[in-house]
């Protein structure tokens, strides 16, 4: 199939009305407003529905009334309004219920700007709504990526009866990239035994609430720990760019990555053994890219678009605190390559 | 790796003029990427885009060290001028910009009055194609006669051809073929 060339924005819409999504719910905010624009007319095309809504935690809510009933539903936002998303997460996991949201990334907390930022990642692999609960987070690094991992975010989804968090940027989603798009799939409303629905002769009413209540307290613990295993050792997704014998690594993901595999070819020109590794999971986070890794290995750099470098916590984590790890972000301004190798000199000269 | 930033005021068709320039690249068969930057205004802020062609992946979406910078302001010249390559080609719209400006002397400056071509031809929002024609004829990176085809190409699949875009798009290479 010929390329097409289009915005991270409306290859993650279109990749999802694909893979059989016939609901959206959302409000719009930049940088993601053109996934509510586009799909404004194209789910009448298709005859699915699309609501810009009230607010976005009307957005949050019909998508778990949409999702409760089987529907293969989406809802998208940033920054601000991902904050306002939090409680209804909180109530898809809590209910068990498959579900796809994405967070276009924007800059800073409170309002911020709406330029291209990442300082999202801390609330998004945490949680930011209350309770113990996890999501599956999808970071793409490119607008085919983007396309390719909205098209399977559904089949995680409901895998797992879990909602999953596509996590991108302003860059990745308001620019065009040449990108080939997924086959167009049909979803079955029906096909879930506990999807609600209006109740059929003989049969219980189904219904959707905290899973607790259907498992008992001393089931669902175990149900829960059973499940997040689950994920963390089957969904772990990452690209090594160079890594067999690098002796710093970059570690980032998103539009930042995109940088430092420029800052990868740029070193190696002159010699200097870096490589990346990408996380394309944020949650679970790629434990065992690292566990992979070689012992030339003499330090870590974070490269992120915010100021206190969330994901530094991960990457010690995963190591096993065995390496030093530095971070570089830029806030505002895009990360620059050069910086990164800048960085990565007087790393080699420390380690 | 082709590394082309467009810049000028938003409403100038900067933008576009990126794009088309992506669609051309992509019907030969290229990887391209295209990122926009602009502020919260549809026209008069600043608008720009870094457009990265390539045969295979594309690393990083920014321009670093563009081998054109194509401009329509002289806001634009300030921001990106340093960046350009040695030997780079830098298009100028002397309609905007004063005529005693100075350059760097490693680089081609092409100087070409594109809002005046244009506005003579009654094609006011075609000053993005005067400059399209101009680049194509000055840099060696592209062939004048495929970009005019590509310029075609592209409204035409918008169903909106306007036979002055070629008009255009000739008096802006004319324009750079007598700076040669």
């Amino acid at each position: 199939m010929a390329k097409e060339l289009i915005k991270g924005n409306e290859a993650l819409a279109e990749s999802c009305l694909r893979a059989g999504c016939r609901f959206f719910s959302g409000y719009p905010i930049t940088p993601q407003s053109d996934i509510l624009e586009y799909l404004c007319w194209r789910m009448d095309e298709l005859g699915g529905s699309c609501v810009q809504t009230e607010s976005e935690l009307a957005g949050i809510n019909m998508l778990f009334g949409a999702a409760s009933a089987g529907a293969r539903a989406l809802t998208t936002t940033s920054g601000p309004g991902f904050s306002l998303k939090q409680e209804g997460i909180s109530y898809l996991c809590a209910s068990d219920v498959p579900a796809v949201i994405a967070n276009v990334q924007r800059i800073g907390a409170g309002l911020g700007d709406i330029f291209v930022g990442q300082g999202d990642y801390w609330q998004i692999t945490r949680g930011g709504g209350h309770g113990d609960y996890r999501t599956l987070v999808l970071a793409p690094a490119s607008v085919q990526e983007t396309a390719d991992l909205a098209y399977i975010s559904f089949d995680l989804a409901e895998k797992y009866r879990h909602p999953v968090i596509i996590a991108t940027d302003g860059t990745i989603g308001e620019m065009m990239e040449s990108v080939e798009l997924p086959p167009m799939k049909e979803h079955d409303i029906d096909k879930f035994d506990w999807a609600i629905r209006p109740r059929q002769e003989g049969e219980k009413q189904r219904v959707i609430w905290n899973r607790f209540w259907d498992l008992g307290n001393d089931e669902y613990p175990i149900y829960l720990v059973n499940k997040y295993k689950e994920m963390e050792e089957n969904e772990q997704r990452w690209e090594c760019v160079q890594t067999e014998d690098a002796e710093i690594v970059l570690v980032a993901y998103g539009i930042s990555s995109r940088v430092c595999k420029s800052a990868v070819i740029r070193a190696r020109k002159e010699g200097i053994k870096l490589g990346l590794l990408r996380p394309i999971t944020l949650w679970p986070f790629p434990k065992k890219a690292f566990e992979a890794l070689g012992p030339q290995v003499k330090a870590f750099l974070d490269v992120e678009m915010n100021i206190l470098g969330q994901m530094q916590d991960d990457i010690i984590l995963a190591d096993g605190n065995r390496h030093p790890v530095e971070f570089y972000g830029e806030y505002w301004h895009t990360i620059d390559e050069n910086k990164i190798l800048a960085k990565v000199k007087e790393m080699l000269e420390k380690y | 790796m082709i590394e082309v930033i467009c810049s000028g005021f938003g409403g100038q068709g900067v933008l576009v003029a990126g794009m088309i320039l992506a669609d051309a690249a992509i019907e030969e068969g290229k990887e391209v990427s295209w990122y926009p930057s602009y502020g919260f205004e549809m026209r008069g802020g600043a608008a720009n885009c870094d457009v990265k062609i390539n045969d295979g992946e594309i690393p990083s979406p920014y321009c670093l060290e563009p081998d054109v910078v194509y401009t329509l302001n002289e806001q634009a010249i300030d921001t990106y001028e340093s960046r350009l390559k040695p030997g780079g080609v830098l298009l100028v719209n002397s309609t905007l910009v004063p005529e005693g400006r100075t350059y760097r002397d490693d680089i081609v400056v092409i100087k070409v009055p594109a809002t005046e071509i244009a506005t003579e031809l009654k094609n006011e929002r075609g000053t993005n194609i005067v400059m399209l024609g101009a680049m194509a004829c000055a840099s060696p990176l592209y062939d004048e006669e495929k970009m005019r085809a590509a310029v075609e190409h592209y409204f035409a699949k918008k169903g909106k051809n306007n036979p002055k875009n070629a008009m255009c798009f000739d008096r802006g290479a004319d324009a750079a073929r007598s700076q040669l």
